[in-house]
């Protein structure tokens, strides 16, 4: 066990694999020369080589299209987006080809790619650059999504996405790349599809994905010290497929549901969780389920207003004290 | 609207359609009596199972949309007839006919155009969405130009296998002004991709002719010149002449792993799909020239009974088979079975469909 950062992780996941299929090939803008513009590809090219790391034009849905086409022959793409936001050119690829080749062939082929990149607002860097997608594109079937908010979620995670068969996008977040914990030096993959319980409790279950895991945690860490709440918080880690199995044991143990995210309130991932909680545990609630997710507009530049926009921890203490009332 | 160039079009079009001068060019002269007679069984096939298509839709039990390839023939067929193990082709939505021509059956290409869980994609995929992996073909694309990355990565696979093989990328002229097809072109060309962007130039995007979509300097395939990209026009009426201009861009991806435009020049006899009363955008009289002066078909047809290739008695019997080959197929897409409705969620995800002890992840991931 080593202790190292969220983006040292993600780069020995794919170090790993690299190392163990040859049909692995890392692919993107800057990701080669450059050393990656997050520098989570940092010194890949050197140790394996331009064929296997390969710097691409700002072409996305070339290379992307590219990806996918070569997974279809059995290459086993992993491409960097510099931000998910930029996926949106790249939207035809990313969906219509990625994510329907194997049903509308009949299952005759199927597209082992990965997807990765930054996904998060909270950066200061204006509307263009921070869409979190996860929903979109968890609401196409045929596309695996995941959102690791942990260095061990991340290796693991990333390491299972490029086993996997089917195309899976995984959605990483700058302000967690250098969140430093310990992670095992050997072979290990976290199975797609496996929520976490990140802090168990007793009296309210947070559900939240990505860096609203660690925001959920500050407020969980609040509410026990200054309210005397004993919080649940279910890391969802996958988007799709979704361990439902594991929000509902929670929510039945609670009572309670809170679910938080940073993305905006229309049709977020709590959509789907709120209507999965009131569809299976509706007997089980003690009071509606609360939600927070991004303030309702634009991300805004301001560094300042776009703290207050994302959640923040004690937004969600707020919000929770209201499910607890 | 600003005026474009005159078109280029390729030497043989300028004239009447005679013998063709590329009969004897190594890449056809090589082939045998046998050889011939089967690349133009091949091309009565597409045509009869097409025209058998038309009865079928107007039977209603064709869905959607119905693109057909009837007065293109030549252009599948040339260019096809030259692969070998490890050249793949990726088309569009008009692809009956690379489908036939790469060996599959006329059933299962006529099941899955009534949707039956028979057809060539179980009934998921249409007419659009034909595929066949094992016969190197990746589909049947939907989106226009949306093939043309896949292509690209199709040969960049077979190049990181050091494979001598390449991907035929076809597309047609509406699809070259599709910012996914230029950045196709320039990943191609920048990274030297075995790959031909076969451009299937019939003059209309739906209804809108190449003179309304496109600006261009002669010729669609000269974009190349932009990319550094080698480039040429072709007679797609001569599948002689096809076969002759794609073997030399087939040895420049084989032997130097470089790209190639080849637009070839085609025309299609019906409307842009069954839905189309083709009333608007050109006259009946521009139809009729070509079915008359320049019909494929029947192009290689005359020119194999001047070689004495062909008899009168052997075109019949080639053309009666065929058609009885496409009504045995409209039988059988009749009999198949429709998929059930549990069918609906298969082939959505490879792991869904081959759990094992390999398979790791878990949760719900069809939802109610
Ligand atoms: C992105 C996209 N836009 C529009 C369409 C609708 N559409 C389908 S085919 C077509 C015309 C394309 O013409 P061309 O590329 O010349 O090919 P052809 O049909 O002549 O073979 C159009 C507009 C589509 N399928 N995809
Ligand atoms: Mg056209």
């Amino acid at each position: 066990m080593a202790v190292i950062s969220y983006r040292e992780a993600l780069r020995a996941a794919m170090r790993e694999e690299l190392k163990r299929d040859e049909n692995v090939v890392i692919m993107g803008e800057e990701v080669a020369q450059f050393n990656g513009a997050y520098k989570v590809t940092e010194g890949l090219l050197k140790e394996f080589g331009p064929k296997r790391i390969v710097d691409t034009p700002i072409s996305e849905a070339g290379f992307i299209g590219l990806g996918i086409g070569a997974s279809m022959l059995g290459i086993r793409p992993v491409m960097e987006l510099m931000f998910w936001s930029f996926s949106y050119v790249a939207f035809d690829q990313v969906v219509n080809n990625a994510g329907n080749i194997r049903y509308m062939s009949g299952g005759l082929i199927n597209c082992p790619i990965v997807i990765r990149g930054p996904a998060n607002g909270g950066t200061n860097v204006g509307a263009t650059h921070s869409h979190t997608p996860e929903a979109i594109l968890a609401s196409h079937p045929g596309i695996k999504v995941v959102c690791p908010a942990t260095p061990y979620d991340a290796k693991g995670l990333m390491k299972a996405a490029i086993r996997d068969n089917d195309p899976v996008y995984v959605m990483e977040n700058t302000i967690l790349y250098n969140d430093k914990a310990e992670v095992p030096d050997e072979d290990y993959i976290v199975p797609i599809g496996v929520a976490d319980i990140k802090r168990e409790g007793t009296d309210l279950t947070i559900v939240a994905h990505g860096r609203a895991v660690i925001t959920s945690l500050k407020a969980a860490e609040i509410l026990e010290k200054e309210h005397g709440v004993s919080v649940e918080v279910v890391d969802l880690r996958s988007i799709r497929p979704l361990d439902e199995e594991t929000i509902l044991a929670s929510v039945r143990k609670t009572h309670r549901a809170l679910l938080v995210e940073e993305n905006k309130p229309f049709c977020g991932v709590d959509a789907q969780i709120a209507y999965l909680i009131q569809s299976r545990a509706f007997d089980e609630l003690d009071a509606p389920i609360g939600r927070v997710s991004s303030i309702d507009a634009p991300q805004i530049y301001s560094k300042k207003l776009e703290d207050l926009q994302l959640p923040y921890p004690a937004r969600v203490v707020e919000a929770a004290l209201k499910v607890l009332a | 609207m600003a005026k474009n160039a005159v078109i280029t079009h390729p030497e043989s079009l300028k004239r009447p359609a005679g013998p063709s001068e590329y009969a004897k060019d190594p890449v056809n002269a090589s082939l045998s009596k046998a050889d011939k007679i089967a690349l133009y069984t091949k091309m009565a096939r597409v045509r009869h199972f097409e025209q058998r298509c038309i009865r079928t839709y107007q039977q209603g039990k064709i869905g959607g949309f119905l693109h057909l390839y009837v007065g293109q023939e030549a252009v599948a067929a040339g260019t096809i007839s030259l692969l070998g193990k490890f050249d793949h082709i990726i088309t569009g939505y008009r692809d009956h006919a690379h489908g036939l021509l790469v060996g599959m059956s006329m059933k299962e290409c006529m099941a899955e155009l009534t949707g039956k869980v028979t057809g060539c994609s179980k009934g998921k995929g249409g007419s659009m969405h034909y595929f066949a992996p094992d016969k190197n073909y990746w589909g049947g694309h939907g989106i226009v130009g949306g093939q043309a990355p896949l292509g690209t990565g199709l040969a960049y696979a077979v190049k990181y296998r050091g494979q001598k093989g390449s991907c035929l990328t076809y597309m047609g002229d509406g699809a070259i002004n599709q910012g996914a097809v230029h950045e196709a072109y320039n990943l191609a060309a920048l990274w030297d991709l075995p790959i031909i962007f076969v451009i299937e130039n019939n003059g209309y995007s739906m209804g809108t002719s190449q003179e309304r979509s496109t600006a261009h300097p002669g010729c669609l395939a000269k974009r190349a010149e932009g990319y550094n990209m080698a480039w040429d026009v072709v007679n797609g009426h001569d599948v002689y002449e096809v076969r002759a201009k794609t073997a030399i861009a087939l040895k420049r991806a084989h032997e130097e792993s470089k790209p190639t435009i080849l637009e070839i020049f085609t025309y299609r006899y019906f409307g842009h799909s069954m839905s189309d009363p083709d009333k608007t955008y050109r006259d009946k009289e521009e139809v009729k020239g070509y079915r008359e002066t320049k019909d494929p078909v029947f192009l290689f047809e005359k020119a194999l009974l001047d070689e004495g290739v062909l008899t009168k008695e052997l075109v019949e019997s080639i053309n009666a088979a065929a058609m009885e080959e496409a009504d045995a197929a409209a039988v059988f897409a009749d009999e198949s079975p429709e998929p059930t409705l549990a069918d609906i969620t298969k082939h959505i995800y490879w792991e869904e469909d081959n759990r094992g002890p390999k398979t790791t992840s878990s949760g719900t991931i069809i939802f109610e």
